[in-house]
């Protein structure tokens, strides 16, 4: 008879547990060698949650990516920021503006096959538009009321006039959800089993660890190339780099600009920079030195922008010189602010300043929170500096700068990123600039008798001319610091087809392999 | 030990909890960083602030913030993450196992390095294999965990191992609906041997890059435990009877020296949990620690109460079982 000790017991099942664990590990290498259509993307940022119209992740650009793969938005954007249909093919407004109508396409489907209605359109947009259910932007929505559905087409009042708000419909928190599998799973169930319309389809979700998507073979805009794309969320740079270094991950973003460099050298990898919707600006706020003009205009003349694109950029930015880029709607390339450091220190010495009776104010910035923020802000301090300007720098959080900024009490000077995907002059100079505005420090009646009207100006022609009356004002007067358009680096192997979008989007529909 | 010990600890436990959670929620009030002013859309006025603020609460009075807070907690009620928008203590419960894993891990790599290590220095006292134990020990000590999580990705480029994950904690090729967040446990119990596999490839790095420092240190202690112990009668007794050396540092001294080893391992498990927020960031492991930044960022005031809270009902725990294990190891102990 087979008797077996305590020992023998532990040796026997350790043994097989040991076999069985490396044979399942063979497989797993075996499994993923003939796994050819899958896009692999070193993602730098986790999805926190999958309900895209609540909480912080809804106002998070960065992550509209991944949102855009599994939900259609009511109105999607070209890679030059132009506007398409999306689960809406028209859009406008009717009757002088008091009331809206929009078209909805007739062969979207849900994941589950059941069609995209007016219905689930106007659930959208009235759930959205509910401060109660969290959204950070519900008043834009509320701002449509009384909307019905007639067949596939949708008709709404007015009650606050927004000229941005169709371009909204594109931005964040657009993302439209199946009403019927919300209601049936709630919040908790749509968390861990989410379900969108968009080109993909969840299979697979590991908290903080990757998403796994399928292609909708049923998509209105035709089945992706990639049969599955996995998004592995790897927050750490150097961890990214490794991704695609060692073959791991098929394409990965916002890397050092070194480590860019270094990589599109390599065999097997094509680097991609794309200059996109965000730029590195500096707040100036109406207090102390700043209310005196010249100082802000030398401030402004004594930052040489390309030698910081060049040098701590490697290249990898644009000099900008209003807080539009060229692919916004209403920038003028006529509007310019040259680097001219004698003109600086001319206008200090005007104002009883030179390099050793200096100006002196704080200038606050970020490090490490956005590429070189720092180092940058270390080298406009070594300009400044030459021309009679002597700032000291103050390092702080970013959550400390947004509640700073929400109080206006922010320093003289402060570093930022504002980011406008939908490239709307409202959503970057009007915000920015707007004295109410939660989102601006500069509060001086003659720009805001500039810009308030022109929050409800009818007549688009009217309302683009007026902002670039406003961006020209604002460049004359130096009541803020453009500094550069930031550029998006993207690595990726060569057997891909990638283009940059300039919303600064990496969206796997988009990419193929190459044939 | 006895019942009324364990009774008491258990109770002492209340007022330290209370103590934490009234220190967290002064302190996160005190503390820059507005949660509302992180949320609001461009286009916000007044009114739809004031509306943010009233759906977290955060427009009452600190008193009422706290009475409510207190009020919540007693009924088991975490809060809901502002920038998540779902109840904490799922959240927390979540990724709890998952950091829970990692740790036990590290602990185990920890143990079993350290221990060789003071093993091997005690075996070959006096000759070069202890000074080159010693001088190991000290160089893993000086690098600190997250130095540790870096290095090995570098090594992992140079050295291309392929089947060497550095980020996340499942292979995304494995599909595994799981009841649990016990990935390790569970996948043996339900001898998903892939899975298992899978995980435990997953949490080698930010496990060694963990376990490196504490290994060190548990080295030292251990070894000097160990010296000390074999200057004992009960040793020379041993030595008298003919025991191979190898049996007498591993068998009779080992027991005797490793009550201090325990205590420290037992406090160095409070900083391996600490390790883990930067570690885990690293190398992307979905546990607590990579949460609380994510938190402190975005000055989550619920979530980052939840997770004070819940790592401090952690330290406690483990201090308590440290506490009982001296019993097992240490009989004179058991009735003291």
């Amino acid at each position: 008879m087979f008797e077996m000790d305590r020992r023998g017991f532990l040796h026997i099942t350790g043994g097989a547990a040991a076999s069985a664990a490396l044979g399942s590990l063979l497989f797993s290498t075996e499994a993923a060698a003939q796994m050819g259509k899958t896009l692999t993307v070193a993602y730098h940022l986790p999805v926190p949650s999958w309900d895209p119209t609540t909480g912080l992740s809804a106002v998070n650009p960065q992550l509209m990516s991944i949102y855009k793969s599994v939900f259609d938005q009511y109105v999607d954007q070209n890679p030059d920021l132009s506007f398409k249909p999306g689960l809406l093919t028209e859009w406008g407004w009717t009757d002088n503006k008091t009331k809206v109508r929009m078209k909805v396409r007739d062969d979207a489907k849900w994941h589950d096959g059941k069609p995209v209605t007016a219905a689930d359109i106007i659930w959208n947009l009235q759930r959205v538009g509910d401060q109660k259910n969290g959204s950070p932007v519900a008043f834009i929505w509320g701002s449509l009321t009384n909307l019905k559905a007639d067949g596939n087409v949708i008709t709404g009042d007015v009650k606050v006039f927004m000229p941005d708000i169709f371009k909204w419909m594109g931005f964040l928190t657009a993302y439209v959800i199946p009403p019927h599998y919300y209601q049936q799973v709630g919040k908790a169930g749509f968390e861990k089993k989410p379900m969108g319309s968009g080109p993909f389809m969840v299979e697979e979700f590991q908290r903080g660890s990757f998403v796994r998507l399928k292609a909708n073979p049923n998509y209105w805009g035709g089945k992706p190339a990639f049969e599955t794309v996995v998004f592995k969320f790897v927050t750490d740079p150097a961890a990214r780099v490794a991704e695609i270094e060692s073959g791991r991950s098929d394409l990965t973003l916002n890397i050092p600009f070194e480590e860019f460099d270094r990589l599109k050298r390599k065999k097997g990898l094509v680097g991609v920079t794309t200059p996109v919707s965000d730029i590195a600006m500096i707040f100036f706020n109406d207090v102390g030195p700043m209310l005196d003009e010249n100082v802000r205009k030398a401030a402004v003349m004594a930052v040489n922008k390309k030698a910081i694109v060049d040098r701590l950029l490697r290249g990898y930015g644009v000099p900008i010189d209003t807080l539009l880029v060229p692919q916004y709607t209403g920038y003028d390339a006529s509007i310019k602010t040259p680097y001219d450091p004698k003109g600086a220190a001319a206008l200090l010495a005007k104002s009883g300043y030179s390099r050793k009776k200096p100006v002196t104010f704080k200038i606050q910035t970020t490090r490490g929170y956005l590429a070189k923020d720092y180092e940058v802000i270390q080298a406009i301090v070594g300009m400044w500096r030459r021309v009679g300007i002597q700032a000291e720098i103050e390092v702080y959080e970013i959550a400390k700068h947004f509640e700073l900024r929400a109080q206006d009490k922010l320093a003289p000077a402060a570093f930022y990123n504002w980011g406008n995907s939908i490239g709307d002059p409202a959503t970057s100079v009007a915000h920015a600039m707007f004295g109410p505005s939660p989102h601006s420090t500069w509060d001086t009646k003659d720009l805001d008798a500039m810009i308030g009207p022109l929050f409800a100006e009818k007549d688009e022609a009217k309302r683009i001319e007026g902002y670039k009356k406003v961006n020209r004002y604002i460049a004359e007067k130096a009541y803020v610091l453009p500094l550069y358009q930031q550029v998006q680096p993207v690595i990726h192997k060569d057997s891909l087809v990638f283009k940059g979008h300039v919303a600064n989007f990496v969206l796997p529909q988009a990419i193929k392999p190459k044939s | 030990m006895s019942l009324g010990f364990l009774l008491r600890r258990l109770l002492l436990a209340i007022p330290t909890l209370v103590g934490v959670a009234v220190i967290v929620f002064v302190l996160l009030r005190i503390v820059p960083g507005d949660p509302i002013a992180m949320l609001i859309g461009p286009g916000a006025t007044p009114a739809d602030i004031q509306k943010l603020r009233e759906l977290y609460g955060l427009d009452r009075g600190l008193l009422d913030q706290f009475v409510l807070y207190v009020g919540d907690l007693i009924q088991g009620d975490f809060g809901v993450s502002i920038s998540l928008r779902q109840d904490v203590m799922e959240l927390v419960l979540g990724r709890l196992p998952i950091t829970l894993e990692l740790c036990l891990a590290a602990i185990v790599i920890a143990i079993l390095i350290g221990g060789t290590l003071a093993v091997a220095g005690v075996y070959w006292r006096g000759r070069w294999p202890e000074a080159g134990v010693d001088g190991v020990s000290g160089f893993i000590l000086a690098i600190p965990d997250f130095l540790w999580a870096l290095l090995f990705i570098l090594f992992v480029v140079i050295f291309a191992f392929s089947g060497l994950p550095i980020s996340g904690r499942l292979s995304h090729e494995i599909r595994f609906d799981a009841l649990t967040n016990f990935y390790l446990l569970e996948s043996l119990v339900r001898l998903r041997f892939d899975v298992f596999g899978s995980v435990l490839l997953h949490m080698l790095l930010p496990a060694l890059s963990l376990a490196l420092p504490l290994s060190a240190i548990i080295a030292r202690v251990l070894k000097s435990s160990l010296n000390e112990a074999m200057t004992q009668d009960y040793v020379l007794l041993a030595r008298v009877k003919g025991f191979s050396r190898i049996r007498i540092v591993a068998r009779e001294a080992l027991r005797n020296a490793l009550v201090p080893t325990v205590t420290l391992t037992g406090v160095q498990f409070t900083f391996l949990v600490g390790g883990t927020v930067l570690v885990e960031k690293i190398f992307s492991y979905p546990g607590i620690g990579n949460m609380a930044i994510d938190a402190v960022i975005n000055r989550d005031l619920p979530l980052i109460q939840g997770l004070v809270l819940t790592f401090a009902v952690l330290f406690i725990a483990v201090n308590l079982l440290v506490d009982m294990s001296y019993a097992v190891l240490n009989p004179r102990m058991r009735h003291g």
